[in-house]
């Protein structure tokens, strides 16, 4: 008993016990067992800690310790400008890092009031889209690692290659791209990073079959996972679900369509959803999501328009460097924004996108300095994790694995 | 009838001793109220038949620093029936720093308190496992506080023991 008190935090181990208080802890030591699975972990996606109760190889009791990866990005938000954060927004979901930047530039959008022109908004889309396959190719390629199926995780790290190769072209960086800017993105796309996302759709969705087909039809796989971690769902929307793992359990929600933003409405998609809320319908609902954002890429590509990539809103928005050279203005402008900031007006506005891993959301409060007062950003897999209990529960002790894999949490913005 | 003239008006109704203060800001509504009403206007918001506020997004507080009320409570919820969201805010002072938590109407909010009790030191009554969420737990402090310097406190950070 000291032991293990040495070892786990006692507050960790009574909110560990609580849930059936007929024991006590010796008699639980010859009956149960405690174990503690992570942080380091290969399965845990990170550095998640899950404390398991076990009765046998069956789990009674979970209690998931966050804060191995807390870096205080809200505090730091609160002390630099809105332009000094996008870099840092990359390492938040580090699986998806574009769809990141373009929601943070949105939400400062938001609260400044400038709106970004067409063309750019079209290619915060289709980046935004392209983030998302990558994000579940890599949540479908590590889900099925997990369960012991290791070549799809190369045949899908495969097909991200050629996104990251897609981002090499647009914006010089294959991971932190940090590619977006307020009321614009930095650069134009170039012909030939839409060629080549033009290229990757067309040999997308046969690479796709093929990484499907070593699944469906893979026996080993489908029992490891069928019916495993289900989730009803009430349970899922009280327990603050969200995103893919969200509509798996048949709750038709997506921000895209329920709270439009960039010019979603104007595309032509499909939210799909399934019923069983169990690892397979989320491994099921990523790929099926995984071809809706190709037909969106699709969509985008054929009527992404001519025009500049930048808000006309000199104060606001950052000048390009060669009129900075050139012209005395925009280096003043340059000056102000670099040194002081945008400085918005005083207020709050909150705005979330559909991230990849569900509702990635962040609200100001703006003081009409060129820091925001407080910044809070709503990460989905710090949500998605919360329910991670629930899900696991029941299972057998190596089940916990397939549970976390199929609800895909990235650390990196679990904890902030 | 618009959900904006709608809710105020049925919070009116149903709470008729109660203050709310309706604000409307970049098409976002946000109700500040007493923060001894939280339990009762939440669990309307969400049984509520034509409002239906199923998903608590979010909640986190604000830091005022020089205010008298030095911290708000900001809770974020949202309507799937009308797609419609929802600001709440309660007001917290230092000296009384608590306010009654809400897991027992949305049990999504116990992670979301946890946090804000560890970033803020706003103990949230009733909850049933409020532990810091992220910071270990022998940390004496409440980092997103404003007083909290950046660079942090030297050894404020407890090392492994052996």
């Amino acid at each position: 008993m000291n032991q293990l008190e040495d070892e786990i935090h006692p507050k960790i181990l009574e909110a560990l016990l609580k849930a059936r208080n007929d024991y006590t802890l010796e008699d639980a030591l010859e009956n149960e067992m405690v174990l503690n699975m992570g942080p380091q972990h290969p399965a845990t996606h990170g550095v998640l800690r899950l404390l398991l109760r076990l009765d046998g190889e069956r789990i009674i009791g979970c209690v998931p310790e966050l804060g191995y990866l807390h870096r205080g990005y809200e505090k730091m938000a609160e002390n630099m400008s809105y332009y000094e954060f996008i870099p840092h927004t990359d390492r938040l979901d580090y699986i998806s890092p574009m769809a990141n930047n373009v929601a943070w530039v949105l939400a400062v959008e938001k609260l400044a009031g400038i709106e970004a022109p067409k063309r750019a908004q079209y290619i915060r889309m289709m980046i935004a889209e392209l983030a998302r396959i990558a994000s579940h190719l890599v949540a479908i390629g590590s889900f099925a690692m997990d369960v012991g199926a290791l070549t799809v995780f190369l045949w899908t790290l495969r097909e991200r290659e050629k996104i990251l190769d897609i981002w090499d072209i647009l914006c010089g960086a294959r991971f932190t791209n940090s590619y977006t800017r307020i009321g614009g993105v930095a650069n134009d796309a170039q012909p030939e990073a839409l060629a080549k996302a033009k290229w990757f759709l067309d040999q997308f969705e046969p690479s796709l079959v093929e990484v499907e087909q070593l699944l469906n039809t893979n026996r080993i796989f489908i029992e490891r996972v069928d019916g495993v971690g289900a989730i009803s769902k009430e349970d899922a929307i009280d327990l603050g679900f969200c995103g893919p793992n969200l509509r798996a359990c048949g709750v038709e929600f997506d921000l895209r369509r329920n709270a439009p933003y960039l010019c979603y409405n104007e595309m032509d998609f499909k939210i799909p959803t399934y019923t069983e809320g169990d690892c397979l319908a989320r491994y099921f609902l990523r790929l099926d999501e995984c071809r809706e954002s190709a037909k969106i890429v699709k969509q985008v590509l054929e009527k992404i328009p001519q025009g500049p990539v930048h808000a006309d809103m000199p104060k606001k928005v950052l000048p390009q460097k060669d009129e900075i050279y050139t012209k005395m203005e925009e280096l003043i402008h340059d000056f102000m924004i670099v040194n002081f900031g945008i400085n918005p007006p005083v207020g709050e506005v909150y705005h979330a996108i559909e991230g990849s891993k569900g509702e990635l959301g962040f609200y100001f409060v703006s003081k009409g300095d060129g820091k925001p007062w407080k910044c809070k950003i709503r990460s989905p897999s710090f949500n998605n994790i919360q329910a991670l209990p629930k899900l696991v529960i029941g299972q057998m002790i190596s089940d916990v694995v397939a549970i976390i894999g199929s609800i895909d949490p990235i650390m990196g913005e679990a904890d902030k | 009838m618009d959900l904006k003239v709608l809710i105020p008006q049925k919070l009116k109704a149903s709470f008729p001793s109660t203050d709310f203060e309706i604000s409307d800001y970049k098409d976002e509504i946000t109700i500040k109220f007493d923060k001894s009403y939280i339990i009762e206007v939440c669990r309307f918001l969400k049984n509520e038949t034509e409002l239906q506020f199923l998903i608590c997004s979010d909640i986190t507080a604000v830091d005022w620093a020089t205010r008298k009320n030095r911290f708000t409570v900001v809770y974020n919820v949202f309507s799937m029936k009308h797609n419609f969201r929802l600001r709440l805010k309660c007001d917290v002072d230092e000296s009384d720093c608590s306010i009654d938590s809400v897991t027992s109407i949305w049990r999504a909010a116990n992670f979301q308190e946890r946090e804000t009790y560890d970033m803020y030191g706003i103990k949230f009554n009733n909850h049933p496992d409020l532990r810091r969420m992220y910071m270990p737990e022998e940390f004496e402090y409440h980092p997103l506080r404003k007083e909290f310097p950046l660079i942090g406190i030297p050894g404020s950070l407890p090392l492994p023991k052996k």
